[in-house]
């Protein structure tokens, strides 16, 4: 509908703006006075910092950018000029390096939040699936900025991943040959991936604000599960999580400057600061710690094709969680079985991860099969029996009146009738 | 801990603050400066970064060697991706450069303060005009050296004379000279 | 399948130890590659090192007569092409001492005027000089293997210095029984035992100005202390910053914990 906005702003500069475009009464509602459950524990404040990290990729790759060469032969020595030569580049660089694994570090707990809480479950199956785009957005981007210093493991790692694709029959050599540019990784891919690796951050940009989108338009899930029901189960978003995210920025960049200022390298690998030789791969190949996993997937399957395509699937899977998950009940807390199988899909994830880091052979092969198994069988038969078989404990009647002694499961006083979360 | 079975369920008081207004306390004005600090401090870092690198500013010097430049003649050099003018002087050229009264000068300066003692014949220009950074012609025998005979800004018509000083503007400045020292009489080393 | 976790579900987990396991678990997670570690032949030793832990930084004058062992030994093989003269002011020489080393060396500088290239005195600019135009030259001289560039060389192994002190210190007669190739040398630290590189320090390899005992693990400790530095000149820096932040940081993190209980003080939660 077109028309001037009517703004209550009392600022007449502010008044003047948002009466043409009112971005400070969308900014006052979505941000200011939005109701948001009163009852979020800290787990909720992880998809604010997922942003800030964001912001502090994108800023500190615009400045590495301005002093990075992709090219074969200069991008390892302008990363070194980066380190040695200019003018804080070396914290820069740092900050991006390890940026990236705190990134990861803070977006697997937000998923992790989102499947314990049952985030994903109706309505917020959209926002779930966005989510499940954002996190494929980062992984490409990640891959491709870890190609650009141009060392040792950036060659291989570039190799190996773009290898996957020659999996597939009849058209996967040609599509390897189409990513590369040439008939093995070398100064084509590199350019590619930089002007790549500069412009899918962006587009997640699009993505998160279409995933906050989504968000507003269904409000925030909780960590009872139940939805809101009155205005007294919510306060509005600032200044209430606006303090409470600033605490966990604060404690996120703690940690952040303590993996920069102190170790910045732990999370590396030494091979790295090798220049790439494409005449002699490392003893050693290992993905990045946050790709761990997958490699396990990856790996513990013999056959090429198949294993390519249960890599993928272990995240493609994700996009149909809503429906493999047949449970009304969203919280774990009220899920005395999936509270637990969540810990071991965990336990698996991580073995997985530990498995990824070791040479396949003897334990590691069949611990990564057993884990790969289980990571299946949790999502494909153990959700969807589960929700039919699983007895929830009783539901809270609101978030501002929770039901003593509900933490933990324990026995219920009378009062609280045991009925399933209504849908939305 | 915003776990709401952590807590009692006693009370239901107004949850909102009850005047609407967001409180601003002293506490979270510190916290806001603190914040600002912050930010200001993440800042320049960034912008630094943007300033010359260390190898930028690791001054390279050129030698330039002058037995091949004749007498009338010039050559241009590169030192700092800037150009050097280098001209051997003829005596009429020196005369007409040290002759000049200085009150007819835009930015009087005498021909002895832009020269090396005892090396009349040489003068050595950084050779960026002081209007708008473009380079003036007058090195090669064919350039237009403009009425003064030494050098001509094609851009917007400066004229310096055989010394580099500017005679004609909208070029407020002299030529600026560059670092240098004779390394012997037909070397010098600029930087 | 179901029985396994029908003992599971009899536990009930309070929600507060579910954090503290799904901290773990991602610290866990961030730590798995303390446990890929390369399954080193010979024993790492554990030398103490002037730049380790939070608030260490190098010694200067061992980072000096480690330059000094640099050019008089290892330059002769290893380039080191990611460093400048000018860099060295970083282990405390000053400018005049950064000239001389500087002006000892001739590099190709530009060309001459018939366009042919030609060489002069490095300056503080340059970067230091190569001990082969290329690898293929570098071979060619050293029976087949590369030396490897040592700019960055204490990051580019597993164990850093400590891996680097155990090669220079590491040689010695193989086993009874130890296949030898053709011009190797026994070492005990490199993977497999047999390195192309002879022992490069002995016992007074190095005469030291200063006093400082010539022996070869003091040797060996100054070079290594100088390759560290050569790896990460920005260390002492980022550390100091580093320590700012930190505190900066938990001091914000009181505040907006006070601010946020005071902004909550009125919520029932």
């Amino acid at each position: 509908m077109a028309g001037l906005t009517k703004s209550e702003f009392a600022n007449p500069v502010i008044n003047w703006i948002d009466t043409r475009l009112p971005i400070f009464t969308m900014m006052q509602k979505e941000y200011a006075v939005f109701p948001t459950p009163k009852n979020f524990n800290y787990f909720w404040n992880f998809g604010a910092l997922a942003t800030v990290n964001l912001a502090i990729m994108i800023i500190t790759g615009i400045f590495l950018a301005m002093n990075y060469q992709p090219n074969a032969d200069l991008a390892f020595s302008s990363v070194q000029h980066i380190m040695r030569d200019v003018n804080y580049g070396w914290l820069l660089r740092y900050v991006h390096q390890n940026g990236a694994s705190m990134f990861f570090i803070v977006t697997y707990i937000h998923i992790f939040r989102g499947l314990y809480y049952g985030s994903y479950k109706t309505p917020r199956e959209l926002l779930w699936m966005l989510g499940v785009v954002i996190l494929l957005l980062m992984m490409a981007t990640a891959f491709m900025g870890y190609v650009l210093p141009w060392g040792q493991m950036s060659y291989w790692g570039a190799t190996v991943i773009t290898n996957l694709f020659s999996a597939f029959p009849i058209v996967g050599p040609k599509i390897v040959t189409l990513l590369w540019g040439g008939f093995s990784v070398d100064n084509p891919t590199l350019n590619r991936f930089f002007a790549l690796h500069y412009l899918l951050p962006f587009v997640l940009v699009g993505v998160i604000f279409l995933h906050i989108a989504a968000l507003h338009v269904t409000g925030s899930n909780n960590p009872l599960g139940i939805d809101v029901k009155s205005p007294q189960d919510t306060l509005p978003f600032h200044p209430y999580y606006t303090a409470k995210d600033s605490i966990g920025v604060c404690v996120f960049l703690i940690v952040f400057s303590v993996l920069v200022f102190f170790a910045p390298n732990y999370l590396g690998d030494a091979n790295n600061f090798i220049p790439a030789n494409p005449l002699q791969t490392p003893a050693d190949i290992v993905p990045e710690w946050y790709f761990l996993p997958y490699y396990a997937i990856l790996r513990s399957v013999p056959n090429k094709l198949l294993g390519v395509c249960m890599m993928f699937g272990s995240l493609l899977v994700m996009f149909v969680l809503p429906w493999l998950d047949t449970s009304p009940v969203r919280s774990a807390r009220f899920r005395p079985i999936y509270r637990q199988l969540i810990w071991v899909w965990v336990v698996a994830v991580i073995v997985l991860g530990i498995c990824g880091a070791h040479k396949p052979e003897g334990i590691w092969v069949v611990l990564s099969r057993i884990c790969t198994l289980y990571y299946f069988l949790h999502y494909l038969v153990i959700l969807p029996v589960l929700g039919k078989l699983e007895r929830p404990l009783p539901l809270p009647e609101s978030i501002s009146r929770p039901v003593l002694g509900a933490r933990g499961g324990g026995p219920l006083p009378g009062g609280a009738p045991a009925k399933p979360m209504e849908k939305a | 801990m915003a776990d709401p079975s952590a807590a009692a369920a006693t009370h239901h008081g107004p949850i909102h603050d009850s005047t609407g207004v967001p409180r601003r306390d002293l506490l979270q004005l510190i916290t806001a400066a603190g914040a600002a600090i912050g930010a200001g401090a993440i800042a320049w870092p960034l912008i630094d970064s943007m300033n010359p690198s260390k190898d930028v500013l690791a001054l390279s010097s050129v030698e330039v060697d002058l037995t091949p430049i004749v007498e009338g003649q010039g050559i241009v050099v590169s030192w700092q991706g800037k150009p050097i003018f280098v001209r051997h002087r003829t005596a009429v050229e020196i005369k007409e450069a040290q002759d000049v009264k200085l009150n007819e000068l835009i930015e009087p300066q005498p021909d002895t303060a832009r020269v090396k003692p005892g090396h009349d014949q040489w003068i050595i220009l950084i050779g960026i005009c002081t209007h708008l950074g473009c380079i003036p012609l007058g090195n090669k025998p064919s350039d237009p050296r403009g009425d003064w005979g030494g050098w001509f800004c094609p851009c917007h018509g400066s004229q310096y004379d055989t010394s580099g000083r500017v005679r004609h503007g909208p070029a407020p400045a002299n030529l600026p000279l560059p670092p240098y020292a004779f390394e012997s009489d037909t070397k010098i080393k600029v930087g | 399948m179901m029985r396994p976790q029908r003992s599971i579900m009899a536990r009930s987990v309070p929600m507060r130890s579910a954090i503290v396991r799904s901290l773990l678990a991602c610290v866990l997670v961030t730590g798995l590659f303390a446990a890929t570690a390369v399954a080193q032949e010979g024993e790492m030793p554990n030398e103490r090192w002037s730049f380790e832990h939070a608030f260490g930084t190098f010694d200067l004058a061992a980072a000096q007569r480690g330059f000094q062992v640099y050019s008089n030994v290892c330059s002769n093989c290893h380039s080191m092409k990611y460093l400048h003269y000018r860099d060295l002011s970083g282990i405390g020489l000053d400018e005049d001492q950064i000239k001389a080393i500087a002006a000892n060396v001739t590099v190709p500088s530009g060309t001459d005027d018939q366009g042919n290239p030609k060489e002069g005195p490095a300056t503080p600019a340059s970067e230091f000089k190569s001990p082969f135009p290329n690898d293929k030259a570098a071979r060619a001289a050293n029976n087949g293997a590369l030396p490897p560039d040592l700019s960055l060389i204490v990051n580019a192994r597993e164990g850093g210095p400590n891996y680097i002190y155990g090669i220079l210190t590491g040689f010695g007669q193989p086993p009874a029984g130890f296949k030898m190739q053709d011009g190797m040398n026994y070492n005990r630290m490199f993977p497999g035992h047999q390195i192309a590189m002879p022992p490069p320090l002995q016992d007074g390899t190095v005469e030291y100005t200063d006093g400082t005992p010539n022996n070869l693990n003091q040797e060996a400790h100054d070079v290594v202390t100088f390759l560290a530095w050569a790896a990460n000149p920005e260390l002492v820096e980022r550390k100091q910053i580093g320590v700012r932040v930190v505190l900066f940081l938990m001091f914000m993190t009181g505040l907006t914990y006070a601010v946020k209980r005071k902004v909550w003080s009125d919520v029932d939660h």
